[in-house]
């Protein structure tokens, strides 16, 4: 049998969380009280926006918000990313995603996190999980700083398709052997992409996708 | 409506096989969530289910008398120690159809042996439901199968669904003499004793088939569940002529040598219809101008309704089955009894086969309770169900006609049946062959993470259980000349089914007499209750 993957989406897919939760985490701890004020308030006056552009657009989302973080150190942000782990997204998870994780290892897939969130953000979670591997944004630092913009490309929309696809030419899987789970219609290249996709706790759009086109529809709880 | 005085008894009242003279009265056949009423040619040869058994007058009485005089064991309370560990395991909702009015047999038995078990000191006791790769019960069926009170005090920590795809929750036990695993639920293979509650609704239920294969996994079911053992089984209810029942043997007494398991098998009779649809059991000849009225106007009901309401309508109705047999003790022992009152209720002798037989197919399954008979379940229901009722001698001739009545339509329930969507729509277009479809896809659909999340976590067959279906249909694919879907509404299914399709049932005959000839002879097996034949 051929080698095969499981590509998985994080947010919405296996923790209930998305990014602004993780930035507004980093926002949290800015590391001064001023700091923490000015961009707390300046995420609070923005989360109707960030909303608005989830919706509308995960890339515009996507780009738009990492910009919030210039100027965050690099020894910062990853110093915090296992605080922010325990504290956002591990309470967060699905108590069914390891199951599915483990299930998907188990029947011979290499288990692999597909994400728009920033890898330092995804590390401490990807080894709870105990995936083998993770495509995810990576953001921009110069002389230790975060510039606020992601070094392309952007893992998102039809991008995530293209990683995928290129991911399993360099490691040798069959791509229509290989299965992808995400929760949001955006997603939808990255599940058309592989041979058997699968909606988790689907949006209205791709519960619908998903029923059109016979995909396995699972409910995470 | 014909006159009444062409309605006068043309047949031997005592007889299940009447032949249809001119003057015979038209049939009354399902035809899926609703009933087609037609007339059939002159010579038609329909077989009729025999009329219940009378039940035991007092179910908890017989219980008691079997569980205290066992087959082959000692009685039950000698079998109860204070402090022992005891699992019973239960037949799941599969059977019997349509699910029987409450209290459902299996409560009554538990009543029995938990009230026993209190008196003996034994408090580590689970309910383990024995759905192999069958969906999971929801807690609603769960409920109504024992009712409240055993479900208050056991649900959900001691009742609970068995978990075939759980990698801590299976054991391995030696393998047969064939090389065939067996793997059996951790609980129940840790338990000093186990109880196996059975209902048996028709012969191939029961017996060694009851745990070798109702708390298995598929590491264990594939040696028996595959096209090439469905091919050596000339009927699955006669278990001489079974390959499938000789396997489920062999790993059955593997089970029995390592584990004690004392088995409670219940016969029903075939009372499957309630006062108001009680005319569906008997034969035309029979019916009474009220009984008529009825029919129609149910016809004409379920006929305007949504289909899914209709198919609501129809379930709501719950069958007053009477328990004609409980035995008890050892598996084999106590299952040849089960299985001589079930032939006696079920068999009825007919001389010959024909070439062409028709099968009314009806709303439900052992595989769609509180679903939707998909198409590859109208399959499994004509090609695996109906084609096996016989002792080891088709209906059908060999290379003859199978005319199925049911609408065909491509519906699927995504929760209870989610591989059943891929393999219709993804598998069947490429190819029909079982050898093909087991060698290249069966691995893949058993191990989809999707697919076994959704048997876990949800309420779905297993992703491995279309294959299932399909490889049960094997014997009557690879037996008859033809598969015509009568009523069919589209076209799609018939072909994707590799069966032709007509608007009638009297064009389907005619389409039939084509392929066999004008003198073909006709059966209608007149279908439910269940009837099995005896082909002599």
């Amino acid at each position: 049998m051929p080698a095969k993957a499981a590509f998985f989406d994080v947010d919405g897919t296996l923790v209930k969380t998305n990014v602004v939760h993780v930035y507004a985490y980093y926002a949290m701890n800015r590391g001064s009280v001023l700091g923490i004020a000015g961009r707390t308030l300046s995420t609070a006056v923005s989360v109707p926006l960030f909303g608005v552009m989830d919706v509308l657009d995960r890339k515009t989302f996507n780009e738009f918000f990492y910009r919030y973080y210039a100027g965050l150190s690099e020894d910062r942000l990853v110093t915090i990313a296992q605080d922010m782990f325990e504290d956002v997204l591990q309470p967060a998870l699905f108590e069914q995603s390891q199951d599915l994780i483990d299930q998907a290892r188990r029947s011979g897939c290499k288990v692999v996190l597909v994400t728009g969130a920033l890898d330092f953000t995804m590390r401490p979670l990807a080894r709870h999980l105990g995936v083998d591997d993770m495509i995810a944004n990576k953001m921009q630092f110069v002389g230790g700083k975060a510039t606020g913009k992601v070094i392309p490309p952007i893992i998102e929309g039809a991008n995530k398709a293209n990683a995928i696809r290129a991911y399993c030419v360099k490691e040798g899987l069959a791509l229509d052997q290989c299965h992808g789970y995400s929760d949001s219609a955006s997603d939808y290249a990255m599940l058309a992409v592989v041979g058997r996709p699968t909606a988790v706790n689907p949006d209205m759009r791709l519960r619908s996708i998903a029923r059109a086109y016979n995909w396995p529809i699972l409910d995470l709880k | 409506m014909r006159p009444f005085k062409t309605l006068q008894k043309l047949y031997d009242e005592e007889s299940q096989v009447v032949i249809t003279e001119k003057g015979s009265p038209p049939r009354a056949l399902f035809y899926g969530e609703g009933f087609l009423q037609e007339d059939l040619p002159v010579g038609t040869r329909v077989i009729f289910p025999r009329p219940p058994l009378a039940g035991v007058p007092n179910v908890k009485a017989a219980i008691r008398w079997a569980i205290n005089h066992p087959e082959g064991m000692e009685p039950l309370h000698a079998l109860l120690k204070p402090g022992m560990r005891l699992t019973c395991v239960i037949d799941d909702i599969s059977v019997p159809l349509p699910p029987m009015v409450t209290p459902d047999v299996r409560q009554s038995i538990l009543e029995v042996v938990l009230e026993l078990a209190a008196d003996s000191g034994v408090d580590d006791i689970h309910l383990v439901i024995a759905n192999a790769l069958h969906r999971r019960m929801t807690e609603a069926e769960m409920r109504r199968m024992v009712g409240q009170k055993i479900y208050d005090a056991f649900y959900p920590d001691r009742y609970y669904n068995h978990d075939a795809e759980d990698p801590d929750g299976i054991v391995a036990l030696e393998r047969t003499s064939h090389g065939e695993e067996v793997s059996v639920n951790r609980r129940v293979a840790e338990s000093d004793l186990i109880i196996y509650v059975n209902v048996n609704f028709v012969p191939m239920n029961g017996g060694h088939k009851s745990m070798g294969t109702g708390v298995s996994n598929y590491a264990s079911l594939r040696h028996h569940h595959n096209p090439k053992t469905i091919r050596e089984s000339d009927s699955y209810m006669e278990p001489k002529a079974s390959a499938l029942y000789r396997s489920n043997e062999r790993i059955g007494k593997n089970i029995d040598k390592h584990l004690k398991v004392f088995h409670i098998e219940t016969s029903l009779n075939n009372r499957m219809f309630g006062a108001p649809t009680d005319f569906l059991a008997k034969k035309e000849e029979d019916y009474t101008e009220g009984d008529r009225l009825k029919f129609q106007a149910m016809r004409y009901a379920l006929s305007k309704m949504p289909r899914a309401m209709a198919r609501k309508v129809l379930s709501a109705v719950p069958a007053p089955y009477d328990v004609t047999g409980v035995y008890a003790g050892a598996t084999e022992p106590a299952h040849q009894k089960t299985l001589e009152t079930s032939w006696k209720q079920y068999v009825v002798p007919v001389e010959g086969q024909s070439d062409i037989v028709i099968f009314p197919i009806p709303f439900i399954s052992p595989y769609s309770v509180n679903s939707i008979l998909n198409p590859l379940l109208v399959q499994v229901m004509g090609l695996g169900y109906f084609y096996n009722l016989n002792r080891g001698v088709p209906l059908v001739k060999k290379g003859g006609v199978l005319i199925l009545l049911h609408p065909a339509y491509d519906e699927f329930d995504p929760e209870h049946h989610p591989s059943y969507i891929e393999f219709f729509n993804r598998l069947l277009p490429e190819t029909r062959d079982s050898m093909k479809l087991e060698h290249k896809y069966e691995k893949e659909f058993a191990e989809n993470p999707s697919y076994v999340h959704l048997y876990r976590k949800g309420n779905a067959y297993h992703g491995v259980h279309p294959f299932y279906m399909w490889y049960w249909g094997e014997n009557g694919r690879q037996h008859v000349g033809k598969v015509i879907v009568a009523g069919a509404e589209n076209n799609h299914v018939p072909a994707l089914m590799g069966w032709d399709r007509t608007d009638t049932l009297t064009e389907a005959i005619e389409e039939a007499r084509g392929f066999m000839g004008r003198s073909a002879t006709i059966s209608l097996l007149r279908i439910a209750p269940t009837v099995m034949v005896d082909v002599k």
